[in-house]
């Protein structure tokens, strides 16, 4: 469902030119559920924005879903992050003034949903990741590990193609973090495809493919088996 | 939940709804998100559009007053009717600064009658009040106002009549009788009855029989139209001597055939420089004017004032059109993390543009909307005070152009202004605006 060849991405710093990912070669199929770990620096966030279609590759191709992203203009990566993403950011980054139920509709604005669609689209994510009661409260009246369902429930409301969380356990405590980790595993059971990315290889132990990043490459790329998941109770 | 074999929408195609009501349902949103964002400000929003609430209201104050004189004054001229030319003497400036003052002489008036076709009604006003000083007794009362010397058609060319009595004749005039009608005012002022008809007053040393009193006009522009005494025309340059002086004479005259108003005022202009004895190359010392042209030149002043005032307020609402951009780019920088967020959830660029557009329109309105309704208050607390001193002062009334205009006007500010700080929102990176503390 994705492919990546020979994506590289690099600054110029002065004079010197840095190099954030350097030649990478990714494919995911759909309903994987998948870790890019790494030192920091070593390009996981690079990788992760460019998967997302925040940020574009210096050079390399990249298709997602049959569709060849690189050519596509501000807008077009705009409608393609609306439809085919969802996002799990480590500091949440819902909307203050909104509601809960109002952060998980916003995504559907941008598709021109009616506000009543939007709401029942809404209320029914935040089901899902079971903030059923907190529909009207503004993430300051929310726990953490509530705010990150919220943004879960953001990132579901769209019926994106790919998931892809940024240290989505980075601003939790270890019993949240395992919850939220629970979730996950129980989307990717209903086939939901999951990239998350963290520097714990706690947190990555329950992914069930891990790849590993250094120096803007990939120097590890493993499937797991179902012990993962073995791990993951007894977090 | 089979969510993802649900929906496989093409990239580039479109999944709900038309395009129109997407569209809608988009600016609905961009208002709401710009509602919110003024409200979440409330005392910001409202220092923001202070110069667009202080120069909407001024300009709306002075259209008030402005259209309520005007129209107070057009209404007053009204009465005269179109058909009506009125002859006076005007003194160029020129002449005026080396003290010529032009008056129109009796044997104008004369020849006017006799050699002029087409006129109708001929109504002469001299101002007998300079030579008797303008004062009226009765006994130990003094009374003040206008003293006028006509002929029986001023009736009909000012539509005012007696309610007690009669009105001057042409007998009076030709006999140069000594009776007088008086105004209601000037009745009051002189404690006769309230039918003073028979009763003698004394202007300067002379006495005059009261015949009528006219019907009551009111006050306009603080000027009684009560306050007036009219005696015949011939005796009142026989009374004051203004045969052998200069009287200030008005004639005022209407065409027997309307159409034919503009050949009679050529006709009068050229006898009257004849009679003057004016050379091809100097200037007329009379003007002819229609009631019309007189009502014109009161709104011209009036429209000239009014564009001023609007000029003055239209730099102020400039300078306050600024003071909304520096707050808008401020918005922006604050929300940079919120713009990053709509942008990584996939809000077009456009979306953004629209909502910052909108906020700083809505912020604009907003005052344009509370300066109106502060312009109107002010022109009515301003109306009662003068009219207080001022007597007649008409209630300030605001034109629906003026209201639509500034509403429009101060809504094009923020647009205007608001388009730098939008196309800076639009145009933020989203990974740089996520990451921006």
């Amino acid at each position: 469902m994705i492919e990546l060849r020979g994506i590289s991405k690099s600054y110029s710093l002065g004079a010197a030119e840095c190099h954030a990912l350097l030649d990478v070669d990714l494919d995911l199929r759909r309903s994987e559920f998948v870790a890019l770990t790494g030192a920091s620096g070593s390009g996981k966030s690079t990788l992760m924005n460019i998967l997302g279609c925040l940020d574009t590759p210096s050079a390399g191709s990249y298709v997602l879903d049959g569709d060849a992203v690189g050519g596509l203009n501000d807008d077009q990566l705009a409608r393609v992050r609306n439809r085919k993403i969802g996002f799990i950011f480590q500091n949440f980054y819902l909307m203050p003034r909104l509601s809960a139920l109002d952060n998980v509709a916003q995504p559907l604005i941008y598709r021109g949903f009616s506000p009543a669609a939007r709401r029942q689209r809404a209320a029914e994510a935040l089901q899902r990741v079971g903030l059923y009661q907190r529909l009207q409260h503004k993430p300051n009246e929310l726990s953490g590990g509530q705010r990150q369902r919220v943004a879960i429930a953001r990132a579901l409301v769209g019926r994106p193609e790919v998931l892809l969380a940024d240290e989505p356990t980075g601003n939790l405590d270890s019993r949240t973090a395992g919850e939220i980790m629970g979730l996950f595993a129980e989307l990717n059971s209903e086939g939901h495809t999951l990239v998350i990315v963290t520097h714990d290889p706690g947190i990555a132990a329950h992914c069930r493919r891990i790849i590993r990043l250094h120096d803007g490459r990939i120097v590890e790329d493993r499937e797991q088996s179902q012990s993962g998941q073995v791990a993951m109770t007894a977090y | 939940m089979n969510e993802q074999a649900q929906t496989r929408a093409p990239v580039l195609g479109r999944d709900e709804g038309t395009r129109l009501q997407e569209l809608i349902y988009a600016l609905q949103e961009c208002l709401r998100c710009a509602l919110t964002s003024v409200r979440a400000h409330g005392l910001r929003s409202f220092l923001t559009v202070l110069g667009v609430i202080i120069g909407i209201s001024s300009v709306i104050c002075v259209f008030a007053l402005m259209q309520g004189l005007t129209r107070s004054i057009t209404q007053r001229f009204e009465g005269l009717g179109s058909n009506t030319l009125t002859l006076s003497a005007y003194t160029p400036l020129a002449e005026a600064l080396r003290g010529k003052v032009n008056h129109l002489k009796p044997s104008d008036l004369e020849q006017l009658r006799y050699r002029v076709d087409g006129i109708a009604n001929i109504t002469p006003l001299v101002f007998a009040g300079a030579r008797f000083g303008a004062q009226v007794r009765n006994g130990t009362n003094i009374a003040n106002g206008q003293l006028f010397g006509t002929t029986p058609s001023y009736q009909d060319v000012n539509r005012v009549y007696p309610v007690r009595g009669r009105f001057i004749t042409r007998q009076d005039d030709e006999s140069r009788r000594r009776v007088v009608v008086l105004g209601e005012q000037m009745r009051k002022d002189l404690e006769l009855p309230e039918d003073p008809t028979g009763r003698f007053v004394q202007i300067g040393t002379e006495w005059f029989k009261v015949v009528g009193l006219l019907e009551s006009r009111g006050v306009v522009f603080g000027q009684n139209q009560d306050s007036i005494l009219l005696m015949p025309y011939q005796t009142a340059l026989s009374v004051t001597g203004v045969l052998t002086q200069q009287p200030d004479l008005w004639i005022t005259f209407s065409a027997t055939d309307p159409d034919s108003l503009d050949d009679v005022r050529h006709r009068v202009a050229a006898l009257i420089r004849r009679l003057h004895n004016l050379k091809e190359d100097q200037e007329n010392d009379f003007v002819v004017q229609s009631a019309e042209t007189i009502a014109k030149t009161i709104s011209s002043i009036s429209l000239t004032l009014t564009l001023v005032v609007s000029g003055v307020v239209g730099v102020s609402l400039l300078v306050s059109g600024v003071g909304i951009m520096n707050i808008m780019l401020v918005s922006v920088t604050e929300r940079t993390r919120e713009i990053g967020i709509a942008k990584a959830l996939g809000a077009p660029r456009q979306f953004i543009l629209i909502q910052f557009l909108l906020e700083a329109m809505v912020l604009a309105a907003l005052g344009g909307i509370i300066g109106i309704a502060l312009g109107y208050g002010m022109a009515f607390g301003l109306s009662r005070i003068i009219a207080n001193s001022l007597e007649g002062f008409p209630p300030p009334s605001v034109p629906w152009w003026a209201v639509v205009g500034s509403c429009g006007f101060s809504t094009l500010i923020g647009m205007v202004f608001g388009i730098l700080p939008a196309t800076k929102a639009a145009n933020l990176v989203p990974i740089e605006a996520l990451r921006y503390e």
